[in-house]
């Protein structure tokens, strides 16, 4: 099992919406935000090209976080999602540094934070809640290992990339383009 | 022009706008962690080199400060914790892949190696110390007895605290600054060179003085070596680290780290020492204090132009 997500850049209008319903969802702090909106705009003036991403955690099959975590609060749970064991994290803020997307932040409670694939959600069947709102449907959620699961199959049909591959992190969020 | 314009919904508390997770508890640690680790690896190098007599700063007097130095120094990563009760949780596990993990635990043995070291010599050097209690000089008997073991373990581990104060840094790949492997022998370096500083201060006997000068002089031109290497090697890697390179090349870091670091720290005691190994006097306290103020600078300078390199995408 593989979990992994993509975005519709093509389809992506950058509502939003994908980032209230995650803070509603996991009670995310005020002022905080486990995803969110990046848009790049490219380019020279008037030929310019703009492009919409809803980026989270990455969930990285090689995580640096995981790595350098000093006491194995970070770690993959089932499908290779990342995520923080609560009560063992220090608070050190290794992670935080390590991670070249900048996913996590300090927790106001002390621990790091950051997207979990609404794992919660998963494991009941359901999709992650950014997944779930999007009024364009531009997210996809799967497991890459299932030939049917949406993720694999658009993947299949479309070109994509990822965040920073050169950083060799393997992230697990894929952009179509 | 081609131009390229990012602009991010996202405002995380210590992350953006540019990461700024560690605040002055880390550089103060690093700096506190690597005098130490000099300050004990020059104590067990001259024991073991039979000096103890002739340079009784070196091996006596100075490290009765690491254990202080070390103990403030764990006390500032402690307030860097942001989840604080649960400290403990890395004695629970080794992990090898995190320098913190192992760092925590080399602490873990300098930090009593640091307190046995000085305590053997407290009687010695303080002859109205009471120890109060027979079973702490029975141990005093017995850590005395065994001064080379603990000396061998000492030199050892002050040599993996000092690289560990860069490595922990360069571990990250995500802050192109800090990823590079000279960070370790240039924070080892410079953490020798301000023990050999402290102790060319502390000491009274110019032989001793002459001896830790000359030591200094040479940690300055490896640590110059070092530098320009790191640059060289920064100048032929990728985008990201020509652009962490640029933060000290014209960029914001330019002044304070060519200054107060390089020029300051390094070139001008280096010319103090050369100038008093050629036999004119100058006040061990100028270059020590210089090379010092420079350490701590240099800690403070990479820990936080580290956070302001990254990865645009």
């Amino acid at each position: 099992m593989r979990y992994a997500m993509a975005v519709d850049t093509k389809k992506c209008v950058g509502c939003s919406d994908c980032v209230v319903a995650c803070q509603t969802e996991n009670n995310v702090p005020i002022g905080y935000c486990r995803d969110w909106i990046v848009e790049v705009t490219d380019g020279t003036y008037p030929q310019l090209e703009l492009e919409i991403r809803s980026e989270r955690c990455n969930h990285c099959a090689n995580a640096p976080c995981v790595r350098c975590c000093p006491t194995g609060a970070s770690h993959y749970a089932d499908g290779g999602i990342v995520l923080v064991t609560e009560d063992m994290c220090i608070g050190c803020g290794a992670c935080i540094a390590s991670c070249p997307y900048d996913a996590r932040y300090p927790h106001p409670d002390g621990y790091a934070d950051k997207c979990t694939f609404c794992i919660h959600r998963v494991e009941k069947g359901q999709k992650p809640a950014c997944v779930e709102v999007c009024p364009t449907k531009c997210l996809y959620f799967g497991d890459l290992d299932d030939p049917n699961s949406d993720v694999s199959k658009v993947l299949k049909k479309r070109k994509y990339k990822t965040l920073i591959p050169e950083a060799g992190t393997k992230p697990q969020l894929y952009f179509l383009i | 022009m081609k131009e390229e314009l990012i602009v991010s919904g996202r405002m995380n508390y210590k992350v953006d706008p540019v990461l700024h997770i560690w605040g002055w508890e880390i550089p103060v640690y690093l700096f506190l962690g690597g005098l130490a680790a000099g300050i004990l690896f020059f104590a067990a190098l001259y024991y073991l080199r039979g000096k103890e007599k002739e340079y009784q700063s070196a091996v006596k007097w100075a490290p009765m400060f690491t254990p202080f130095f070390l103990i403030i120094g764990l006390g500032a990563l402690f307030l860097d914790l942001h989840h604080k009760p649960y400290f403990w949780r890395l004695y629970t596990t080794i992990k090898l892949q995190s320098p913190m993990s192992w760092g925590a635990w080399t602490l873990m043995v300098v930090t009593p190696l640091s307190i046995i070291w000085s305590a053997t010599y407290v009687r010695e050097l303080f002859p109205k110390w009471d120890w109060k209690f027979k079973r702490i000089y029975d141990l005093e008997v017995f850590f005395t007895k065994n001064r080379t073991s603990l000396a061998w373990i000492m030199i050892v581990f002050a040599v993996i605290l000092g690289i560990y104060t860069g490595i922990l840094l360069s571990a990250f790949n995500a802050r192109p600054l800090w990823n590079t492997s000279i960070l370790g022998p240039l924070f080892l370096v410079s953490g020798l060179s301000a023990g050999a500083a402290l102790i060319m201060v502390m000491s009274t006997n110019p032989s001793e003085r002459k001896r830790f000068g000359q030591i200094d002089l040479m940690l300055i031109a490896i640590e110059l070596f070092l530098i320009i290497h790191m640059f060289m090697g920064f100048n032929a890697s990728s985008q990201v680290q020509i652009e962490a390179a640029a933060l000290f090349l014209g960029g914001p870091y330019t002044l304070p780290f060519w200054i107060f670091v390089v020029f300051l720290g390094m070139v001008v005691p280096a010319f103090l020492e050369f100038w008093e190994l050629r036999g004119n006097h100058i006040p061990a306290y100028i270059p020590a204090v210089l090379i010092i103020s420079g350490n701590v600078m240099l800690r403070f300078i990479i820990v936080y132009a580290g956070q302001a390199s990254r990865y645009l995408y």
